[in-house]
Protein backbone atom coordinates (compact mmCIF):
# COMPACT_ATOMS: atom_id res chain seq x y z
CA UNK A 1 0.00 0.00 0.00
CA UNK A 2 1.55 3.88 -0.65
CA UNK A 3 2.00 5.61 1.85
CA UNK A 4 -0.48 8.67 2.81
CA UNK A 5 0.91 12.11 2.95
CA UNK A 6 0.46 12.99 6.28
CA UNK A 7 -1.00 16.30 5.41
CA UNK A 8 -4.05 14.14 4.61
CA UNK A 9 -4.07 13.10 8.16
CA UNK A 10 -3.93 16.83 8.71
CA UNK A 11 -6.84 17.82 6.85
CA UNK A 12 -8.59 14.77 8.32
CA UNK A 13 -8.02 16.34 11.91
CA UNK A 14 -8.81 19.80 11.26
CA UNK A 15 -12.08 19.14 8.91
CA UNK A 16 -13.76 17.08 11.86
CA UNK A 17 -12.48 19.43 14.49
CA UNK A 18 -14.91 21.76 12.29
CA UNK A 19 -18.04 20.01 13.35
CA UNK A 20 -16.82 19.44 16.53
CA UNK A 21 -16.13 23.19 16.94
CA UNK A 22 -19.48 23.16 15.39
CA UNK A 23 -21.27 21.05 18.52
CA UNK A 24 -19.69 22.19 21.10
CA UNK A 25 -20.36 26.09 20.35
CA UNK A 26 -24.04 25.65 19.39
CA UNK A 27 -24.34 24.13 22.56
CA UNK A 28 -22.95 27.60 24.51
CA UNK A 29 -25.65 28.83 26.10
CA UNK A 30 -26.10 32.69 24.33
CA UNK A 31 -25.83 33.99 27.77
CA UNK A 32 -22.02 33.63 27.71
CA UNK A 33 -21.61 34.79 24.15
CA UNK A 34 -19.59 37.35 24.58
CA UNK A 35 -16.98 35.02 26.95
CA UNK A 36 -16.63 32.57 24.61
CA UNK A 37 -15.28 34.99 21.93
CA UNK A 38 -13.00 36.29 24.69
CA UNK A 39 -11.72 32.97 25.29
CA UNK A 40 -11.75 31.94 21.50
CA UNK A 41 -9.25 34.91 20.92
CA UNK A 42 -7.11 33.67 23.68
CA UNK A 43 -6.73 30.29 22.77
CA UNK A 44 -6.27 31.20 18.89
CA UNK A 45 -3.03 32.95 20.17
CA UNK A 46 -1.59 29.49 20.42
CA UNK A 47 -0.24 30.63 17.39
CA UNK A 48 2.66 31.89 19.95
CA UNK A 49 4.07 28.00 19.05
CA UNK A 50 4.65 29.28 15.73
CA UNK A 51 6.05 32.67 17.39
CA UNK A 52 8.65 30.56 19.44
CA UNK A 53 9.70 28.59 16.38
CA UNK A 54 10.48 31.75 14.13
CA UNK A 55 12.42 33.37 16.86
CA UNK A 56 14.62 30.71 17.52
CA UNK A 57 15.65 30.56 13.81
CA UNK A 58 19.42 29.29 13.37
CA UNK A 59 21.92 32.23 13.45
CA UNK A 60 24.44 30.00 11.00
CA UNK A 61 21.48 30.33 8.45
CA UNK A 62 21.30 32.19 5.84
CA UNK A 63 22.33 35.82 7.16
CA UNK A 64 19.80 38.48 7.30
CA UNK A 65 17.16 36.24 6.73
CA UNK A 66 17.15 34.53 10.00
CA UNK A 67 17.46 37.88 11.91
CA UNK A 68 14.41 39.23 10.15
CA UNK A 69 12.12 35.58 11.54
CA UNK A 70 14.16 36.55 14.95
CA UNK A 71 12.62 39.62 15.01
CA UNK A 72 9.18 38.67 13.19
CA UNK A 73 9.01 35.91 16.13
CA UNK A 74 9.66 38.20 18.62
CA UNK A 75 6.79 40.56 17.67
CA UNK A 76 4.49 37.88 17.30
CA UNK A 77 5.40 36.35 21.17
CA UNK A 78 4.47 39.84 21.98
CA UNK A 79 1.51 40.42 20.02
CA UNK A 80 0.32 36.61 21.40
CA UNK A 81 0.89 36.45 25.03
CA UNK A 82 -0.91 40.10 25.14
CA UNK A 83 -3.90 38.02 23.88
CA UNK A 84 -3.39 34.77 25.90
CA UNK A 85 -2.71 36.61 29.31
CA UNK A 86 -5.26 39.61 28.52
CA UNK A 87 -8.15 36.68 26.80
CA UNK A 88 -7.99 34.16 29.90
CA UNK A 89 -7.78 37.27 32.62
CA UNK A 90 -10.84 39.25 30.98
CA UNK A 91 -13.16 35.83 30.68
CA UNK A 92 -12.13 35.02 33.96
CA UNK A 93 -13.18 38.07 35.72
CA UNK A 94 -16.17 37.97 33.18
CA UNK A 95 -17.21 34.39 34.33
CA UNK A 96 -17.20 35.26 37.90
CA UNK A 97 -19.53 37.68 37.90
CA UNK A 98 -22.40 35.30 36.25
CA UNK A 99 -24.12 34.51 39.79
CA UNK A 100 -26.94 32.77 40.13
CA UNK A 101 -29.96 33.53 42.70
CA UNK A 102 -29.62 33.28 45.94
CA UNK A 103 -31.74 31.79 47.72
CA UNK A 104 -32.95 33.73 50.62
CA UNK A 105 -31.92 32.12 54.23
CA UNK A 106 -33.85 29.26 55.88
CA UNK A 107 -36.03 28.96 52.24
CA UNK A 108 -35.93 25.10 51.65
CA UNK A 109 -35.54 24.22 47.92
CA UNK B 1 9.59 6.78 21.14
CA UNK B 2 11.17 9.65 19.92
CA UNK B 3 10.59 13.65 21.22
CA UNK B 4 9.03 14.48 17.91
CA UNK B 5 5.89 11.63 18.60
CA UNK B 6 5.61 13.00 22.20
CA UNK B 7 5.53 16.84 21.76
CA UNK B 8 2.40 15.69 18.77
CA UNK B 9 0.83 14.00 21.57
CA UNK B 10 1.24 16.86 23.94
CA UNK B 11 -0.42 19.35 21.19
CA UNK B 12 -3.32 17.20 20.65
CA UNK B 13 -4.18 17.06 24.32
CA UNK B 14 -3.70 20.70 24.34
CA UNK B 15 -6.29 20.71 21.66
CA UNK B 16 -8.55 18.67 23.59
CA UNK B 17 -8.40 21.28 26.55
CA UNK B 18 -9.21 23.86 24.33
CA UNK B 19 -12.79 22.01 23.14
CA UNK B 20 -13.51 21.07 26.47
CA UNK B 21 -12.45 24.96 27.30
CA UNK B 22 -15.39 25.75 24.71
CA UNK B 23 -17.53 23.11 26.45
CA UNK B 24 -17.44 24.69 29.68
CA UNK B 25 -19.16 27.45 28.12
CA UNK B 26 -22.74 25.54 27.92
CA UNK B 27 -23.52 26.57 31.48
CA UNK B 28 -22.23 29.23 33.98
CA UNK B 29 -21.46 27.03 36.50
CA UNK B 30 -19.51 25.23 34.58
CA UNK B 31 -18.10 27.41 32.32
CA UNK B 32 -14.99 28.52 34.75
CA UNK B 33 -13.50 25.11 34.86
CA UNK B 34 -13.66 25.32 31.08
CA UNK B 35 -11.52 28.88 30.94
CA UNK B 36 -8.93 26.89 33.31
CA UNK B 37 -8.65 24.09 31.03
CA UNK B 38 -8.07 26.49 28.62
CA UNK B 39 -5.30 27.76 29.93
CA UNK B 40 -3.88 24.53 31.16
CA UNK B 41 -4.20 23.38 27.61
CA UNK B 42 -1.80 26.58 26.73
CA UNK B 43 0.39 26.14 29.28
CA UNK B 44 1.08 22.64 27.80
CA UNK B 45 1.24 24.09 24.10
CA UNK B 46 4.13 26.77 24.97
CA UNK B 47 5.82 24.27 28.06
CA UNK B 48 6.15 21.54 24.65
CA UNK B 49 7.35 24.20 21.72
CA UNK B 50 10.16 25.51 24.07
CA UNK B 51 11.20 21.83 25.76
CA UNK B 52 11.38 20.85 21.81
CA UNK B 53 13.57 24.22 20.78
CA UNK B 54 15.56 23.49 23.54
CA UNK B 55 15.85 19.63 22.76
CA UNK B 56 17.15 20.88 19.49
CA UNK B 57 19.72 23.59 21.20
CA UNK B 58 18.46 26.04 19.17
CA UNK B 59 17.31 28.16 22.70
CA UNK B 60 20.82 30.17 22.87
CA UNK B 61 21.09 33.32 25.22
CA UNK B 62 19.96 35.73 22.07
CA UNK B 63 16.78 33.84 21.65
CA UNK B 64 15.63 33.19 25.22
CA UNK B 65 16.16 37.18 25.54
CA UNK B 66 13.89 37.86 22.68
CA UNK B 67 11.42 35.09 23.74
CA UNK B 68 11.40 36.09 27.41
CA UNK B 69 10.91 39.99 26.58
CA UNK B 70 8.31 39.29 24.37
CA UNK B 71 6.05 37.34 26.53
CA UNK B 72 6.72 39.54 29.60
CA UNK B 73 5.96 42.89 27.30
CA UNK B 74 2.73 41.30 26.13
CA UNK B 75 1.69 39.54 29.45
CA UNK B 76 2.29 42.70 31.33
CA UNK B 77 0.24 44.33 28.78
CA UNK B 78 -2.24 42.21 28.32
CA UNK B 79 -2.93 41.58 32.49
CA UNK B 80 -3.04 45.28 32.64
CA UNK B 81 -5.84 45.67 30.27
CA UNK B 82 -7.72 42.56 30.90
CA UNK B 83 -7.82 44.51 34.85
CA UNK B 84 -8.98 47.78 33.57
CA UNK B 85 -11.23 47.10 31.04
CA UNK B 86 -15.12 48.07 31.42
CA UNK B 87 -17.82 45.22 30.68
CA UNK B 88 -19.03 48.34 28.05
CA UNK B 89 -16.31 48.61 26.18
CA UNK B 90 -15.89 44.63 26.05
CA UNK B 91 -16.81 44.70 22.19
CA UNK B 92 -14.06 47.01 21.63
CA UNK B 93 -11.77 44.99 23.01
CA UNK B 94 -12.31 41.78 21.81
CA UNK B 95 -11.99 43.04 18.32
CA UNK B 96 -8.57 44.76 19.12
CA UNK B 97 -7.36 41.33 20.48
CA UNK B 98 -8.49 39.93 17.01
CA UNK B 99 -6.29 42.40 15.56
CA UNK B 100 -3.35 41.10 16.95
CA UNK B 101 -4.10 37.46 16.24
CA UNK B 102 -4.19 38.58 12.76
CA UNK B 103 -0.95 40.73 12.76
CA UNK B 104 0.72 37.70 14.87
CA UNK B 105 -0.53 35.01 12.16
CA UNK B 106 1.41 38.01 9.67
CA UNK B 107 4.56 37.49 11.55
CA UNK B 108 5.02 34.02 11.95
CA UNK B 109 4.38 33.89 8.19
CA UNK B 110 7.30 36.41 7.54
CA UNK B 111 9.35 34.31 10.03
CA UNK B 112 8.18 31.36 8.25
CA UNK B 113 9.44 32.63 4.58
CA UNK B 114 12.73 34.25 5.95
CA UNK B 115 13.89 30.86 8.18
CA UNK B 116 12.37 28.05 6.49
CA UNK B 117 14.71 25.67 7.75
CA UNK B 118 13.49 26.45 11.30
CA UNK B 119 10.19 25.54 10.03
CA UNK B 120 11.04 22.72 8.07
CA UNK B 121 9.80 23.37 5.32
CA UNK B 122 12.54 24.48 2.64
CA UNK B 123 12.34 22.23 -0.25
CA UNK B 124 16.20 21.31 -0.06
CA UNK B 125 17.31 23.49 -3.04
CA UNK B 126 17.09 26.35 -1.43
CA UNK B 127 13.82 27.59 -1.85
CA UNK B 128 10.10 26.47 -0.20
CA UNK B 129 8.12 24.00 -0.38
CA UNK B 130 4.56 24.65 -2.91
CA UNK B 131 2.23 23.32 -0.19
CA UNK B 132 3.94 25.47 2.70
CA UNK B 133 3.94 28.41 0.58
CA UNK B 134 0.04 28.48 -0.09
CA UNK B 135 -0.54 27.92 3.92
CA UNK B 136 2.04 30.88 4.11
CA UNK B 137 0.22 32.67 1.48
CA UNK B 138 -3.09 32.07 2.53
CA UNK B 139 -2.45 32.64 6.55
CA UNK B 140 -0.79 36.20 5.66
CA UNK B 141 -3.46 37.26 3.65
CA UNK B 142 -6.14 36.36 5.93
CA UNK B 143 -3.97 37.39 8.78
CA UNK B 144 -3.64 41.27 7.34
CA UNK B 145 -7.49 41.62 6.49
CA UNK B 146 -7.95 40.48 10.01
CA UNK B 147 -5.99 42.94 11.36
CA UNK B 148 -6.86 45.89 9.70
CA UNK B 149 -10.77 44.67 9.40
CA UNK B 150 -10.45 44.46 13.73
CA UNK B 151 -8.66 47.89 14.05
CA UNK B 152 -11.75 49.56 11.92
CA UNK B 153 -14.47 47.88 13.58
CA UNK B 154 -12.16 48.77 16.85
CA UNK B 155 -12.39 52.46 15.81
CA UNK B 156 -15.94 52.38 14.66
CA UNK B 157 -17.24 50.73 18.16
CA UNK B 158 -15.00 52.78 20.21
CA UNK B 159 -16.31 56.24 18.72
CA UNK B 160 -12.58 57.14 17.06
CA UNK B 161 -14.09 56.54 13.61
CA UNK B 162 -18.18 57.50 13.10
CA UNK B 163 -20.15 54.77 12.40
CA UNK B 164 -21.67 55.82 9.69
CA UNK B 165 -20.93 53.69 6.41
CA UNK B 166 -18.18 55.02 4.25
CA UNK B 167 -18.80 53.98 0.65
CA UNK B 168 -16.41 54.12 -2.05
CA UNK B 169 -17.47 54.86 -5.41
CA UNK B 170 -17.08 50.99 -7.09
CA UNK B 171 -16.00 49.36 -3.92
CA UNK B 172 -17.07 46.32 -5.44
CA UNK B 173 -14.45 46.60 -8.17
CA UNK B 174 -11.89 47.41 -6.24
CA UNK B 175 -12.32 44.48 -3.74
CA UNK B 176 -12.69 42.49 -6.72
CA UNK B 177 -9.80 43.67 -8.35
CA UNK B 178 -7.44 43.90 -4.98
CA UNK B 179 -8.58 39.60 -4.54
CA UNK B 180 -7.20 39.14 -7.79
CA UNK B 181 -4.35 40.52 -7.47
CA UNK B 182 -3.71 38.81 -4.44
CA UNK B 183 -4.15 35.25 -5.96
CA UNK B 184 -1.58 36.42 -8.64
CA UNK B 185 0.91 37.27 -6.65
CA UNK B 186 0.08 33.46 -5.00
CA UNK B 187 1.03 31.96 -7.45
CA UNK B 188 4.36 34.34 -8.32
CA UNK B 189 5.74 33.42 -5.08
CA UNK B 190 4.49 29.42 -5.50
CA UNK B 191 6.31 29.55 -9.30
CA UNK B 192 9.52 31.43 -7.84
CA UNK B 193 9.27 28.61 -4.66
CA UNK B 194 9.09 31.65 -2.41
CA UNK B 195 12.40 33.34 -3.71
CA UNK B 196 10.29 35.96 -4.82
CA UNK B 197 9.98 37.84 -1.07
CA UNK B 198 8.22 40.73 -3.05
CA UNK B 199 5.55 38.81 -3.90
CA UNK B 200 4.88 37.80 -0.41
CA UNK B 201 4.94 41.73 1.23
CA UNK B 202 2.48 42.64 -1.85
CA UNK B 203 0.45 39.75 -0.61
CA UNK B 204 0.99 41.39 2.88
CA UNK B 205 0.24 45.22 1.68
CA UNK B 206 -2.74 44.66 -0.61
CA UNK B 207 -4.44 41.94 1.99
CA UNK B 208 -3.75 45.08 4.67
CA UNK B 209 -5.88 47.45 2.09
CA UNK B 210 -8.14 45.09 1.62
CA UNK B 211 -9.10 44.48 5.14
CA UNK B 212 -9.99 48.42 5.57
CA UNK B 213 -12.02 48.65 1.89
CA UNK B 214 -14.44 45.16 3.12
CA UNK B 215 -15.06 46.94 6.84
CA UNK B 216 -15.30 50.56 6.34
CA UNK B 217 -18.81 50.46 4.63
CA UNK B 218 -20.51 48.11 7.18
CA UNK B 219 -22.68 50.09 9.43
CA UNK B 220 -21.93 50.78 13.24
CA UNK B 221 -25.06 48.76 14.22
CA UNK B 222 -24.15 46.16 12.06
CA UNK B 223 -20.76 45.63 14.33
CA UNK B 224 -22.06 42.52 16.12
CA UNK B 225 -21.55 40.53 12.85
CA UNK B 226 -18.42 42.15 11.93
CA UNK B 227 -16.38 41.59 15.33
CA UNK B 228 -18.03 37.75 15.03
CA UNK B 229 -16.81 37.46 11.48
CA UNK B 230 -13.34 38.64 12.31
CA UNK B 231 -13.16 36.26 15.17
CA UNK B 232 -14.12 33.49 12.45
CA UNK B 233 -11.41 34.76 10.33
CA UNK B 234 -8.72 34.98 13.38
CA UNK B 235 -9.33 31.21 13.32
CA UNK B 236 -8.91 30.45 9.85
CA UNK B 237 -5.73 32.25 9.62
CA UNK B 238 -4.19 30.65 12.47
CA UNK B 239 -5.30 27.02 10.98
CA UNK B 240 -3.34 28.15 7.75
CA UNK B 241 -0.47 28.09 9.49
CA UNK B 242 -1.20 25.18 11.89
CA UNK B 243 -0.84 23.34 8.75
CA UNK B 244 2.90 24.95 8.07
CA UNK B 245 3.90 24.45 11.47
CA UNK B 246 2.68 20.73 11.06
CA UNK B 247 1.14 21.49 14.91
CA UNK B 248 -2.28 19.61 15.71
CA UNK B 249 -3.15 22.40 18.60
CA UNK B 250 -2.83 25.35 15.78
CA UNK B 251 -5.14 23.29 13.46
CA UNK B 252 -7.56 21.94 16.27
CA UNK B 253 -7.93 25.80 17.25
CA UNK B 254 -8.26 27.20 14.27
CA UNK B 255 -10.71 24.57 13.22
CA UNK B 256 -12.77 25.93 16.57
CA UNK B 257 -12.52 29.18 16.33
CA UNK B 258 -13.52 29.44 13.16
CA UNK B 259 -16.36 27.51 13.70
CA UNK B 260 -17.34 29.60 16.38
CA UNK B 261 -16.78 33.23 14.52
CA UNK B 262 -19.10 32.12 12.09
CA UNK B 263 -21.72 30.30 14.00
CA UNK B 264 -21.93 33.47 16.06
CA UNK B 265 -22.16 35.35 12.44
CA UNK B 266 -25.29 33.56 11.97
CA UNK B 267 -26.73 34.12 14.81
CA UNK B 268 -26.29 37.62 14.75
CA UNK B 269 -27.47 37.62 11.00
CA UNK B 270 -31.01 35.72 12.04
CA UNK B 271 -31.47 38.16 14.83
CA UNK B 272 -31.60 40.85 12.39
CA UNK B 273 -33.70 39.05 9.55
CA UNK B 274 -30.34 39.90 7.63
CA UNK B 275 -28.69 38.15 4.84
CA UNK B 276 -25.23 37.47 5.45
CA UNK B 277 -23.92 38.75 2.25
CA UNK B 278 -26.35 41.98 2.73
CA UNK B 279 -24.36 42.42 5.91
CA UNK B 280 -21.17 42.54 4.69
CA UNK B 281 -21.58 44.50 1.06
CA UNK B 282 -22.23 47.42 3.97
CA UNK B 283 -24.08 50.26 3.29
CA UNK B 284 -26.76 49.83 6.04
CA UNK B 285 -27.01 50.71 9.56
CA UNK B 286 -25.17 53.80 10.23
CA UNK B 287 -25.44 54.83 14.08
CA UNK B 288 -28.17 57.35 13.43
CA UNK B 289 -30.31 56.98 10.05
CA UNK B 290 -31.20 59.43 7.46
CA UNK B 291 -34.52 60.43 8.44
CA UNK B 292 -37.42 59.07 5.97
CA UNK B 293 -38.93 61.06 3.21
CA UNK B 294 -42.50 60.73 5.42
CA UNK B 295 -44.51 62.88 6.44
CA UNK B 296 -42.76 64.47 10.06
CA UNK B 297 -44.81 62.03 12.89
CA UNK B 298 -46.78 64.79 14.69
CA UNK B 299 -49.37 62.32 16.69
CA UNK B 300 -49.60 62.72 20.28
CA UNK B 301 -47.49 60.27 22.77
CA UNK B 302 -48.65 60.11 26.39
CA UNK B 303 -45.98 60.88 28.49
CA UNK B 304 -44.91 59.85 32.07
CA UNK B 305 -42.61 60.67 34.74
CA UNK B 306 -40.42 59.01 37.03
CA UNK B 307 -43.10 58.65 39.87
CA UNK B 308 -46.00 57.56 37.34
CA UNK B 309 -43.61 54.67 36.51
CA UNK B 310 -43.08 53.81 40.06
CA UNK B 311 -46.66 54.13 40.85
CA UNK B 312 -47.38 51.51 37.49
CA UNK B 313 -44.69 49.20 38.46
CA UNK B 314 -45.36 48.91 42.01
CA UNK B 315 -48.77 47.64 41.75
CA UNK B 316 -47.73 45.42 38.77
CA UNK B 317 -47.49 41.66 39.88
CA UNK B 318 -44.83 41.36 37.15
CA UNK B 319 -42.64 43.65 34.98
CA UNK B 320 -40.48 42.35 32.34
CA UNK B 321 -37.35 44.46 31.68
CA UNK B 322 -36.06 44.89 27.93
CA UNK B 323 -32.44 46.56 27.87
CA UNK B 324 -31.04 47.36 24.81
CA UNK B 325 -27.97 49.62 23.63
CA UNK B 326 -29.46 52.64 25.08
CA UNK B 327 -28.71 51.09 28.68
CA UNK B 328 -25.06 50.17 27.94
CA UNK B 329 -24.58 53.29 26.68
CA UNK B 330 -26.38 55.34 29.77
CA UNK B 331 -24.73 52.74 32.11
CA UNK B 332 -27.92 52.23 33.69
CA UNK B 333 -27.45 48.69 34.36
CA UNK B 334 -26.51 49.25 38.03
CA UNK B 335 -29.25 51.30 38.75
CA UNK B 336 -31.67 48.89 37.01
CA UNK B 337 -30.69 46.34 39.18
CA UNK B 338 -31.30 48.27 42.00
CA UNK B 339 -34.30 49.04 40.63
CA UNK B 340 -35.29 45.37 39.98
CA UNK B 341 -34.44 44.64 44.09
CA UNK B 342 -37.03 47.00 45.19
CA UNK B 343 -39.06 45.64 43.19
CA UNK B 344 -38.93 42.86 44.39
CA UNK B 345 -39.16 43.51 48.03
CA UNK B 346 -42.89 44.70 47.18
CA UNK B 347 -43.53 41.11 46.08
CA UNK B 348 -43.49 42.22 42.10
CA UNK B 349 -42.00 39.28 39.72
CA UNK B 350 -38.52 40.44 37.78
CA UNK B 351 -37.34 39.07 34.43
CA UNK B 352 -35.19 40.57 31.76
CA UNK B 353 -36.09 39.55 28.28
CA UNK B 354 -32.77 39.95 25.83
CA UNK B 355 -33.05 40.18 21.95
CA UNK B 356 -29.59 37.91 20.11
CA UNK B 357 -29.21 41.36 18.57
CA UNK B 358 -29.29 43.67 21.60
CA UNK B 359 -26.07 45.43 22.36
CA UNK B 360 -22.93 46.09 20.37
CA UNK B 361 -21.64 42.13 20.26
CA UNK B 362 -23.30 38.49 20.86
CA UNK B 363 -24.17 38.37 24.70
CA UNK B 364 -23.06 41.89 25.45
CA UNK B 365 -26.40 42.60 27.45
CA UNK B 366 -26.10 39.11 29.72
CA UNK B 367 -21.95 40.66 30.32
CA UNK B 368 -23.55 43.68 31.79
CA UNK B 369 -26.56 42.67 33.53
CA UNK B 370 -24.19 39.83 34.72
CA UNK B 371 -21.39 42.99 36.42
CA UNK B 372 -24.70 44.47 38.12
CA UNK B 373 -25.23 41.23 39.91
CA UNK B 374 -27.98 40.83 38.36
CA UNK B 375 -28.72 36.98 38.84
CA UNK B 376 -28.40 34.72 35.12
CA UNK B 377 -31.20 32.73 35.85
CA UNK B 378 -33.69 36.22 35.62
CA UNK B 379 -32.38 37.01 32.37
CA UNK B 380 -34.43 35.12 29.48
CA UNK B 381 -33.82 34.55 26.14
CA UNK B 382 -36.11 35.90 23.33
CA UNK B 383 -37.39 32.17 22.48
CA UNK B 384 -37.95 31.39 26.37
CA UNK B 385 -39.59 34.92 27.14
CA UNK B 386 -41.98 36.11 24.52
CA UNK B 387 -44.98 34.00 25.50
CA UNK B 388 -44.77 35.42 29.12
CA UNK B 389 -45.48 39.26 27.76
CA UNK B 390 -49.10 38.31 27.12
CA UNK B 391 -49.07 37.99 31.08
CA UNK B 392 -46.77 40.48 32.43
CA UNK B 393 -48.78 43.70 33.57
CA UNK B 394 -45.53 46.34 32.82
CA UNK B 395 -42.82 45.73 30.06
CA UNK B 396 -39.89 47.99 30.70
CA UNK B 397 -37.90 49.07 27.56
CA UNK B 398 -34.97 50.69 28.46
CA UNK B 399 -32.74 51.61 25.94
CA UNK B 400 -34.16 49.07 23.19
CA UNK B 401 -36.38 50.22 20.23
CA UNK B 402 -36.45 48.34 16.64
CA UNK B 403 -36.21 44.91 18.61
CA UNK B 404 -39.87 45.52 20.15
CA UNK B 405 -41.17 46.94 16.64
CA UNK B 406 -44.62 45.28 15.43
CA UNK B 407 -44.00 46.76 12.01
CA UNK B 408 -41.34 43.47 11.61
CA UNK B 409 -44.30 41.58 12.10
CA UNK B 410 -47.05 43.25 10.12
CA UNK B 411 -45.62 45.57 7.67
CA UNK B 412 -44.15 44.28 4.46
CA UNK B 413 -42.68 47.36 3.04
CA UNK B 414 -40.42 48.04 6.54
CA UNK B 415 -37.09 47.93 6.75
CA UNK B 416 -37.11 45.44 9.61
CA UNK B 417 -39.78 43.26 8.44
CA UNK B 418 -39.33 39.46 9.12
CA UNK B 419 -36.93 40.50 12.36
CA UNK B 420 -37.70 38.22 15.48
CA UNK B 421 -39.08 40.73 18.05
CA UNK B 422 -39.49 41.06 21.62
CA UNK B 423 -44.03 41.15 21.68
CA UNK B 424 -43.75 43.58 24.23
CA UNK B 425 -46.93 44.89 22.67
CA UNK B 426 -48.80 42.30 24.53
CA UNK B 427 -47.95 43.64 28.20
CA UNK B 428 -50.47 45.27 29.60
CA UNK B 429 -48.80 48.69 30.00
CA UNK B 430 -45.25 49.67 28.07
CA UNK B 431 -43.13 51.85 29.56
CA UNK B 432 -40.47 53.09 26.80
CA UNK B 433 -36.93 55.16 28.66
CA UNK B 434 -36.18 57.53 25.35
CA UNK B 435 -34.08 60.13 24.74
CA UNK B 436 -36.26 61.63 22.25
CA UNK B 437 -38.52 60.65 19.64
CA UNK B 438 -36.18 59.92 17.20
CA UNK B 439 -36.65 56.55 15.27
CA UNK B 440 -34.12 53.28 16.10
CA UNK B 441 -30.94 52.79 13.49
CA UNK B 442 -33.07 50.70 10.80
CA UNK B 443 -34.85 54.51 10.65
CA UNK B 444 -38.03 53.22 11.56
CA UNK B 445 -40.86 54.58 13.04
CA UNK B 446 -42.63 53.02 16.27
CA UNK B 447 -46.25 52.52 16.19
CA UNK B 448 -45.95 51.42 19.75
CA UNK B 449 -45.21 54.80 21.07
CA UNK B 450 -48.82 56.11 19.83
CA UNK B 451 -50.60 53.09 21.75
CA UNK B 452 -53.24 54.39 24.22
CA UNK B 453 -51.24 51.89 26.93
CA UNK B 454 -47.69 52.95 26.16
CA UNK B 455 -45.84 55.70 28.84
CA UNK B 456 -42.90 57.30 27.37
CA UNK B 457 -40.44 57.85 29.95
CA UNK B 458 -38.01 60.90 28.04
CA UNK B 459 -34.86 61.41 29.13
CA UNK B 460 -31.06 59.94 30.49
CA UNK B 461 -31.99 55.93 31.05
CA UNK B 462 -29.84 56.02 34.36
CA UNK B 463 -31.57 59.36 35.56
CA UNK B 464 -34.72 58.25 34.53
CA UNK B 465 -34.35 54.69 36.61
CA UNK B 466 -32.20 56.66 39.59
CA UNK B 467 -35.45 58.44 39.32
CA UNK B 468 -38.18 55.60 39.40
CA UNK B 469 -35.85 53.69 42.19
CA UNK B 470 -36.53 57.12 44.45
CA UNK B 471 -40.31 56.96 43.41
CA UNK B 472 -40.92 53.36 44.75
Amino acid sequence: MEAVDPTIFRLAIFVLAIFVGYYVVWSVTPALHTPLMAVTNAISSVIIVGALIAAAAHADGAGIGVWVSKGAGGIASALAAVNIFGGFMVTRRMLAMYKKKEKPAGEKK
Amino acid sequence: MDFANISALAYLVSGVLFILALRGLSSPETSRKGNLYGMVGMAIAIGVTLLSLLGKGDLDPVTIVIILCGIAVGGIIGMTIAQKVSMTSMPQLVAAFHSLVGMAACMVAIGALYAPQAFGIDDGAGGIKAQSLIELSLGVAIGAITFTGSVIAFAKLNGNMSGAPIILPARHLINIALGVAVVVLIVTLIITHGLATWAFWGIFILALVLGITLIIPIGGADMPVVVSMLNSYSGWAAAALGFTLENIALIITGALVGSSGAILSYIMCKGMNRNFFSVIMGGFGGDTAAAGGGAVETRPVKQGSADDAAFIMKNASKVIIVPGYGMAVAQAQHALREMADKLKEEGVEVKYAIHPVAGRMPGHMNVLLAEANVPYDEVFELEDINSEFATADVAFVIGANDVTNPAAKTDPSSAIFGMPILEVEKARTILFIKRGMSAGYAGVENELFFKDNTMMLFGDAKKMVEGIVKGL
